[in-house]
């Protein structure tokens, strides 16, 4: 079973987004991460990009394969997890904390509607 | 609906992840790639290859019949021996590559690649049908029937004999007796299983060759008899790695029908002295005439993402200043700077930790320690072509 954080919000294609005050950090999930397995590049998106809901703004590679990461909130690029670059299991080993992929800022309210609580991202990925 | 193998439940139980591979469920990894290949470089692994196709080919004039159709010389095979050797068409394309294992004098056992198996078959059919003089050669597809397993790493000899009670019903006293190449066979439960010195990994090791009905067993006594050796169940993408640091080619990445032996610089395999064969025209033609493009393995210089099949190559964007001048005389800039190579496949390294593939590139630029670069979504990174294999045995 992996691990589903309930203070966060899902998108069904596999990222988690923390809101916190005008700031969402963005990674992929415990799921996401042992389906990849072994995480050997990440391409993030550049600060200050500005990204709308559904963008795909970076890559995640395993030794198998690369998968495409889309922007589950819209906002611009503030922050990016540099550490990623030269320990890109970080993704593996800690996916919801030290694996976290970038920050966004956001304008106002974030429209979350379209994502999924803890609940309905286990159901999503068949573990409800 | 895909195929399983004899050891799909063994594989469940194991905890694997399966995917779809040429028509077939099979494990791409257990508890993950690189610790699979880990294992196998350092201690033991066991691979599940049952979905390759095994026919055999006998009959009076057997391996008269295999030197026509295949590039290797079948004829430095004494009984008990095998030679990797490739099929290929009157163009000299690659219809399969495949190893060849020589069971008795006028009996063989090809062991050939799952996705090519009716290719394969259609073929060998209708050059025995073309086989004039002799209508006595018999092909004979087994592949369904008939299971494998890889046993690779360098502890692998150390445990392989308890497989296996007496003598080998060819040469050998015990497996581990094996030199390279050499198989034998031994019985096991109540089938004949061969077991060869050959293998995919760059590794000592055994592939075992057994009825379906042996499979399961054989599989079950190689975890437990390599349990205190450290062997682990390995899947394909392990394999996939391990192959790629040798530079060992996969059919449908590094060859097809529209690629020749010589261009994926496998002109070892291709014996245009030893009389008459299918291709062979073709195949010298290119080997006097130097190909225009050649197969080479690569590596990644810096920091930088996976190389994958299909990406496209470049000349090095630091080593191109010669190109300025180019551009001066009026040429456009894709004539100043052309695609000049296609990888062919491409991976992490788990033993070199960067990126690394193949890539068949135009003949000027596969010289070894040409600088190349690599483009990967529209960025470009630099590589370096190497001597294969990238992998050294420490």
């Amino acid at each position: 079973m992996s691990n589903i954080p309930d203070s966060l919000r899902y998108a069904k294609s596999h990222e988690w987004v923390r809101v916190e005050g005008d700031t969402a950090t963005i990674g992929i999930t415990d799921h996401a991460q042992a389906e990849l397995t072994d995480v050997v590049f990440v391409e993030l998106p550049e600060t200050g990009r500005v990204l709308a809901v559904g963008d795909n703004c970076a890559v995640v590679e395993s030794v198998k394969t690369a998968s495409d990461l889309y922007a589950p909130v819209a906002g611009t690029v503030l922050e990016i997890n540099a550490a990623l670059a030269d320990t890109p299991e970080l993704a593996n080993d800690s996916p919801f904390g030290e694996g976290w992929f970038f920050k966004l800022q956001i304008d106002g309210e974030p429209d979350t509607a379209h994502l999924l609580d803890a609940a309905g991202y286990a159901a999503e990925i068949g573990e409800a | 609906m895909p195929k399983r193998t004899p050891l799909y439940q063994q594989h469940l139980a194991l905890g694997a992840r399966c995917i779809d591979f040429g028509g077939w469920e099979m494990p791409v990894q257990y508890t993950g790639i690189v610790a699979e290949h880990q294992a196998v470089r350092t201690a033991a692994g066991v691979f599940d290859i049952s979905h390759m196709g095994e026919i055999w080919v006998g009959g009076a004039h057997a391996s008269g019949f295999l030197n026509q159709t295949l590039t290797n010389n079948i004829e430095l095979l004494a009984v008990g021996e095998s030679q990797y050797t490739l099929m290929c068409n009157e163009a000299g394309g690659v219809i399969d590559d495949l190893y060849v294992y020589r069971i008795a004098n006028e009996a063989f056992l090809l062991m050939v690649n799952a996705s090519r198996i009716s290719a394969d078959l259609h073929w060998l059919e209708y050059q025995a049908s073309n086989h004039g003089e002799d209508r006595s050669v018999k092909v004979e597809n087994q592949s369904e029937q008939t299971g494998a397993i890889a046993v690779q790493g360098s502890a692998t000899p150390l445990f392989i004999g308890e497989l296996f009670h007496g003598d080998g019903l060819i040469s050998v006293k015990r497996p581990g007796d094996l030199v390279k190449n050499q198989v034998d066979a031994w019985n096991f439960g109540t089938g004949v299983v061969y077991v060869a010195r050959t293998g995919y990994t760059g590794e000592e090791g055994f592939e075992i060759i057994a009825p379906n009905e042996q499979i399961v067993a054989l599989w079950d006594a190689v975890l437990e008899i390599g349990r205190p050796h450290g062997i682990v169940p390995a899947g394909l993408g392990a394999r996939d790695t391990l192959r790629l640091e040798m530079g060992y080619p996969l059919y449908g990445h590094e060859l097809s029908e529209e690629v020749s032996p010589i261009e994926a610089g496998l002109g070892y395999f291709v014996k245009v002295d030893k009389g008459k064969f299918v291709g062979r025209s073709a195949l010298m033609k290119q080997k006097d005439e130097r190909p225009k493009k050649k197969l080479v393995a690569f590596k990644m210089r810096d920091k930088s993402p996976p190389p994958r099949q299909g990406y496209e190559v470049y000349n090095n964007l630091e080593a191109r200043k010669d190109l300025k001048s180019i551009a001066s005389a009026g040429l456009k800039p894709q004539d100043a700077d052309p695609v000049i190579g296609t990888v062919t496949s491409g991976t992490q390294s788990p033993s070199l930790s960067c990126g690394i593939g193949m890539a068949q590139v135009h003949i000027d630029r596969a010289r070894e320690g040409t600088a190349i670069d690599i483009s990967i979504r529209g960025k470009r990174y630099p590589a370096t072509v190497c001597k294969k294999p990238l992998h050294k045995k420490q």
